[in-house]
């Protein structure tokens, strides 16, 4: 089998990653690899509204937001292979398995990775406590609720305080459980500002901060938690237990992004985002493979996944469209004091086709304070935040004739006023 | 003079917002950097609503349930009302989206409609 272009993951990524490069390219054969049986990814069981406020300038629930992008696939000619699993990928080559085909190989000219994250389970927190059965990720019980159509539970706690526990707090209120609180670690929350009020202080669900479980009891079934205040280490404060009667416990402990298909194939990987390290035009260190959404870095926004990933699919179209392989100046992107990562990491300003977005996170919650860009010098942006929280994603554009002619680092930092 | 803050929930940015009221009359709204926010505000503290998202039970579709919502926002008091009404009813199949599943839920005028297009179960 031969494609122009493979894109692996037919979710919000893959779906905007494979409409751009059909669009910068109509000749390019494009196809979309999908493990499950329906594309959209998770935006089939994101039902809530808020999507799209960006891209459409209305406000979609996640369904909707997704058949925007799928109706314009036969439009396109772009194909598509539903119930596939990726196994390996290599430059040039995809490898597959499904039930009609069994392995195949798939050779290409350029292959995107949107295979986006996964959620932290059980195993991965190392919650003390029995084995009941009621431990659920979010995310599992959201699957559970708006597409299978059963309610995992009926008196809840949820420990962290991500979009997806925030979401479930209030979905599980409306199908009438009782949600008795939402822990989390940190002494902030994870999760948009909007959820808190329209999930947890619309129904006077108490967000619990700086608490987590550490302890899970029930033999058959989850009858209670205890938890515990913890110190600045995130370690439990003896004295502060308190037990919860419940019968489920609902896990959103943060997302993975999914990348053995990338670890198997050599991709540099950054430890701070869990994604392979791209340059601007999100090209993993494997010439030819790209990546992008999701599986990059997680996000709290479709939409800029979407545009993310639109200009990722434009960069891979052009890799495969032109012979031109000349490479300019590489300037690093690094992180200065109070900034986890930024996205990218490298950026070649010959090969912008217009201004660089650079997206990135905070290391904690920042009060007046200010986002700064410097180039091995004076600053460059000096922008006023009134907050600037891990939660929420920010960014700063640079324009491209800025970066032609600098020498050394770019450096994006946060300082307090 | 009393004044409410608020967190505006229109878009992602969720701007902090205090609104200054005299009784029942709003006499200013700042901190919002767009104008969905002032509507928000002089609406939230006056007559909260919300739009409703949830699924409705489908026969004879390819899956048993589909996701719907109500076309506009809802008073926030009536949110219950409208998950029971959703809770009672059904459809069937095929279900397009925007279809109106609910003419007018629980009183509110509201319509509820699909959000996600189900086929015809091909066994049936």
């Amino acid at each position: 089998m031969r494609a122009d272009i493979v894109v692996i993951g037919g979710g919000p990524a893959g779906l905007a990653a494979a409409i751009s490069a059909a669009r910068f390219d109509p000749s390019l054969n494009v196809l979309i690899l999908e493990r499950d049986n329906e594309l959209g990814g998770i935006l089939n069981q994101c039902i809530h509204n808020g999507f799209g406020l960006h891209t459409f300038n209305e406000e979609l629930t996640g369904p909707e937001y997704a058949s925007r992008f799928e109706e314009q696939l036969d439009g396109l000619g772009i194909n598509y292979m539903l119930n596939t699993m990726v196994l390996n990928v290599s430059s040039g080559s995809v490898t597959a398995v499904n039930s009609n085909e069994g392995v195949f190989t798939v050779s290409c000219g350029a292959i995107v990775l949107c295979m986006g994250c996964r959620e932290r389970p059980r195993g991965a927190l190392n919650i003390p406590g029995l084995r009941p059965a009621g431990v659920f990720t979010a995310g599992t019980a959201q699957r559970l609720v708006n597409i299978e159509g059963y309610m995992p539970g009926r008196e809840v706690v949820i420990l962290g305080s991500g979009d997806i526990g925030l979401i479930m707090a209030r979905r599980m209120t409306l199908e009438g459980a009782i949600v008795k609180a939402v822990c989390e670690l940190m002494p902030y929350s994870g999760g948009l500002k909007r959820n808190i009020v329209q999930c947890l202080d619309d129904f006077d669900i108490p967000l619990i901060l700086s608490h987590t479980v550490i302890d899970i009891k029930g033999k058959e079934r989850v009858t209670s938690v205890v938890i515990a205040k913890v110190d600045s280490n995130s370690k439990p404060i003896p004295g502060t237990e308190q037990e919860i009667a419940c019968d489920t416990l609902l896990l959103s402990c943060g997302l993975i992004p999914e990348n053995e298909l990338s670890r198997a194939a050599d991709i540099k990987i950054n430890p701070a985002t869990n994604g392979p390290v791209v340059n601007e035009s999100f090209e993993t260190s494997v010439p030819g493979i790209f990546a992008c959404g999701n599986v990059l870095h997680v996000h709290d926004l479709v939409d800029y996944v979407s545009e993310e990933s639109s200009r990722a699919g434009k960069s891979a179209a052009r890799y495969v469209s032109s012979s031109n392989t000349s490479v300019g100046a590489e300037i690093r992107i690094s992180t200065g004091s109070g900034v986890r990562y930024t996205v990218p990491s490298i950026v070649r300003p010959d090969e912008l086709d217009s201004d660089l977005i650079i997206r990135f996170r905070s290391t904690g919650v920042f009060k007046d304070s200010y986002i700064d860009v410097s180039f091995n010098g004076p600053k460059k942006i000096h922008r006023r935040k009134q907050i600037i929280t891990p939660g929420e994603m920010e960014q700063v554009i640079l324009k491209k004739e800025d970066l032609l002619n600098i020498s050394g680092d770019i450096c994006v930092a946060i300082s307090e006023s | 003079m009393e004044t409410k803050e608020l967190t505006c929930i229109n878009c992602p940015m969720g701007c902090r917002i205090t609104v200054t009221m005299s009784g029942s009359e709003v006499i200013s709204v700042e901190g919002n950097t767009c104008k969905r926010g002032d509507v928000y505000a002089r609406t939230e503290v006056v007559s909260p609503v919300r739009t409703v998202t949830t699924t409705i039970k489908v026969t004879g579709g390819s899956v048993d349930r589909v996701s719907c919502k109500t076309k506009t926002p809802v008073p926030k008091d009536k949110i219950f009302d409208v998950m029971a009404e959703i809770g009672a009813a059904s459809c069937t199949a095929p279900v397009k989206i925007g279809d109106v599943l609910i003419k007018d839920c629980a009183g509110t005028g509201v319509p509820v409609v699909a959000t996600k297009a189900v086929g015809v179960n091909p066994e049936d």
